[in-house]
């Protein structure tokens, strides 16, 4: 599911959907779940997207950065599809499923995976389907359990009983009776799913969460599996910002980065990055294509970011591609991919992180 | 099936390129990396699918498992094509005259077959030890417009250096009139640099009227061949960047060039791309008490202590208090902590202990080869270890895993040559 678009995510989701969100210095966040996928040797994986697809495009443009490109199998991107009058855009993640119900049909894998693409973890699938199997459960959702002071107002939270059945679900508490989210992964039998699909399709319903999983949640026996690995959705600022400095942590930057299995992305091309003369970085993650001449502190600097002479950048995120002249202090900011920065500036975020958009010129350097 | 090319490459991979010394141990010359994340055969597969030629025979034959692996069906360069693409070519066995490639030029001889099948009307000889951008297609343009039967790409050179080249004489319609091998006495600077377009026919004839002449080498044979034979041969001018890494220092050379400020050869314009099989995703990291000045750096590299003016390759771990300065490190090379490197040049995968130092010491010419491993620089082969604490001198090269036990009192002395047989790989 790569659809939404969230609000949380201020200026920065007017350019993009948020699974198409640069995270860690050189991914894409959907980068996780579709090499989750591709670890787990899926075959077979449908991307549906909706709202402002172009990066999202551009990015699955081939397939073969997840090996999906195969002749069994392979990488299909869904977006609503106008054929008649009665043609609708998704209305939900349950209608987004529904309008492409001829692809479940005409596929014979006994299950499915159905995963969001803002999330930023590795798991391999096969695990939750053994689980599922071994529960004789009708869906299976992938939950967490968050430390007490985690704010779960924006997620799904599950109570479960002493066998992992989920008894109550609540989407989007205001008063949180439960620390365990859900974190939007399920595995349904395919069968199954085009039931449950076709039953909502007729009563107008329209959300997965709402119309299957609460609605059906006495019916069908759900359950949930304990992740227990790293996990993080990044579909608001802070957690965006948070998420990507989680990689300055050695352990979480170890985890995803030098033990089996590998993230893979779209491969950008681009030359090493270049350190000039005056440059001090400390703590900080650079990505290739970057040209340095400043100082970089406890930051992420995505692909092809140009620092100029005494630039000071300290707590940010600079996305892609974005030049910065000389002279220019940046803390506590994401600066959106694309921007150029005018020499002599300064960008501080006072209370909270601040997001930079910046279509200053350019002249080629 | 309708296949035509109207030109097609064929680049020389085969050499083992031996003035690089323990660099080539294991592999052919154009596998040795080159700029931190590239390998010196990108650059001519690159030039080629920017030029728009999409059908590369690559000619292989001494140790070609890196080469293989590296160039695979040619998915980073786009050279995985239906028709075309990429080919690794290596010497088979045949009915009679079974015979390794003896020359430049019977290589060629040998894939006449591959050749024919694309039905070309121009072959494009490559070579894959030069770092350069160029565009073939404005090449192919003025032999074209030449009327030429071959066209050999020169380049102006210093007059004094011109003594090391092959160099052309010309008039001043580019047609070359004369050529001279290493020529004491140069009647011009123009230096050819090993590439060459033939017209379909030419070649083919050439080739074949020459098949029993030993070791068939371009520059001996098919060229005045082909000037004996009066077939129009143009001098076509290079003006841009364009280095030959057959030794060591000249490699070493070309690669301290890529950290200039503004270098002269620049990998950053974002026309004419470079190409590679990235071996990494993943961003670098730099620890709290690092530093990096002029260098370049690859994906996945960590940075703990400190790097001056070298070139980092991929997944290279630089560790706390550790210094490196004027080194090239390729890819997966282990730096311990608090390890000082100076004039360095580790060929992949190598690991070197906490505290060691090297490139310490006298300038004295190295006991075995003085002629390759000079200059200063210390070249540790593929996969070689270097103990903690020990010391060595400079001019010297080590290879394979050495123990404490290897250093007597903890020092090699510059000059040295410290082979450990058996696991130099």
């Amino acid at each position: 599911m790569a659809g939404g678009n969230s609000r949380r995510m201020k200026e920065l989701s007017k350019r993009r959907a948020v699974c198409a969100m640069p995270v860690a210095g050189s991914y894409r966040s959907i980068d996780f779940a579709l090499s989750s996928m591709e670890f787990s040797r899926i075959q077979k994986v449908a991307v549906l997207m909706q709202y402002n697809s172009r990066s999202l495009n551009e990015h699955l443009a081939s397939s073969k950065w997840w090996d999906f490109g195969r002749k069994q199998g392979g990488l299909f991107l869904f977006t609503p599809s106008f054929a008649d009058a009665h043609s609708q855009w998704y209305r939900g993640t349950a209608d987004a499923l529904a309008q492409n119900i001829s692809f479940l049909k005409n596929s014979h894998e006994p299950y499915v995976v159905i995963a969001s693409g803002d999330c930023v973890y590795k798991l391999d699938y096969n695990e939750v389907l053994e689980y599922h199997v071994q529960k004789q459960a009708d869906i299976t959702v992938v939950v967490k359990d968050m430390p007490e002071t985690f704010n779960v107002e924006r997620y799904g939270t599950v109570q479960m009983d002493e066998d992992g059945r989920i008894r109550d679900f609540v989407e989007k508490p205001v008063i949180a009776s439960s620390n365990t989210i859900s974190c939007g992964i399920y595995v349904v039998r395919r069968r199954l799913l085009i039931d449950l699909l076709e039953k909502c399709a007729e009563e107008n319903r329209y959300d997965f969460v709402q119309d299957v999983l609460i609605r059906y949640r006495g019916l069908k026996r759900i359950y949930g599996y304990r992740l227990a690995s790293y996990w993080s959705n990044i579909a608001s600022v802070d957690d965006y910002y948070r998420t990507n400095m989680d990689f300055l942590d050695p352990s979480i930057r170890d985890y995803f980065f030098k033990q089996y299995p590998e993230v893979h992305s779209k491969v950008a091309d681009l030359p090493p990055a270049k350190y000039n003369v005056n440059v001090n970085i400390r703590n900080s993650l650079l990505s290739s294509g970057c040209i340095v001449n400043g100082t970089v502190e406890n930051s992420v600097l995505f692909h092809q970011v140009y620092v100029g002479n005494n630039c000071v950048i300290r707590n940010s995120l600079i996305l892609n591609d974005v030049y910065i002249g000389d002279n220019t202090i940046i803390e506590n900011c994401i600066v959106e991919s694309g921007d150029t920065i005018q020499e002599n500036s300064c960008y501080k975020g006072e209370n909270g992180i601040r997001i930079v958009i910046e279509k200053g010129e350019r002249y080629t350097i | 099936m309708i296949v035509k090319k109207e030109m097609i490459a064929m680049l020389l991979a085969g050499g083992q390129g031996s003035r690089l010394g323990i660099l080539t141990e294991n592999m052919a010359k154009p596998a040795v990396s080159f700029g931190g994340k590239y390998r010196i055969i990108d650059f001519p597969l690159s030039n080629c699918i920017n030029s728009g030629v999409d059908t590369v025979g690559v000619l292989t034959q001494y140790m070609p498992l890196r080469l293989n692996a590296h160039v695979g069906i040619g998915i980073p360069w786009d050279l995985d094509k239906n028709v075309g693409g990429v080919s690794v070519l290596s010497p088979y066995e045949k009915i009679e005259n079974t015979e390794w490639y003896t020359g430049t030029a019977n290589a060629i001889y040998q894939n006449l077959a591959y050749m024919e099948s694309y039905n070309p009307d121009y072959v494009l000889i490559l070579s894959g030890d030069h770092i350069y951008k160029m565009d073939y297609e404005a090449m192919l343009d003025f032999h074209k417009e030449n009327g030429a039967d071959v066209t050999i790409a020169v380049m102006p050179v210093p007059m004094e250096e011109a003594g090391r080249f092959g160099i052309m004489i010309t008039d001043e319609e580019h047609r070359i009139t004369d050529f001279e091998e290493k020529p004491a006495h140069p009647r011009s600077n123009l230096a050819s640099m090993g590439i060459y377009i033939f017209s379909w026919e030419t070649l083919k004839k050439a080739l074949v009227e020459n098949a029993d002449q030993p070791n068939l080498d371009f520059g001996k044979h098919i060229i005045p061949y082909c000037r004996d034979n009066g077939s129009p041969l143009y001098a076509y001018e290079f003006n841009g960047y364009w280095k030959d890494v057959g030794t060591l220092t000249s490699y070493w050379e070309a690669n301290m060039e890529l950290i200039d400020i503004v270098p002269e050869f620049n990998l950053y314009e974002e026309f004419w791309k470079i190409y590679t099989r990235s071996t990494s995703n993943v961003p670098q990291f730099f620890g709290p008490d690092s530093k990096a000045e002029r260098s370049i750096i690859g994906e996945g590299t960590e940075v703990l202590g400190k790097v001056y003016n070298s070139v980092i390759g991929c997944n290279v771990e630089i560790g706390e208090g550790a210094v490196v300065s004027g080194s090239i490190l390729m890819n997966g090379t282990k730096i311990g902590r608090g390890a000082r490197l100076d004039k360095v040049i580790t060929a992949e995968d190598v690991i070197v202990g906490d505290g060691a130092v090297l490139g310490q010491g006298e300038d004295i010419p190295n006991d075995t080869r003085p002629d390759i491993y000079r200059d200063g620089l210390v070249t540790l082969g593929e996969g070689t270890v270097v103990p903690p604490g020990v010391s060595i001198g400079r001019n010297v090269m080590i290879a394979g895993k050495t123990e404490a036990a290897d250093y007597p009192h903890g020092r090699l002395e510059s000059g040295r040559t410290l082979v450990k047989e058996g696991d130099a790989q």
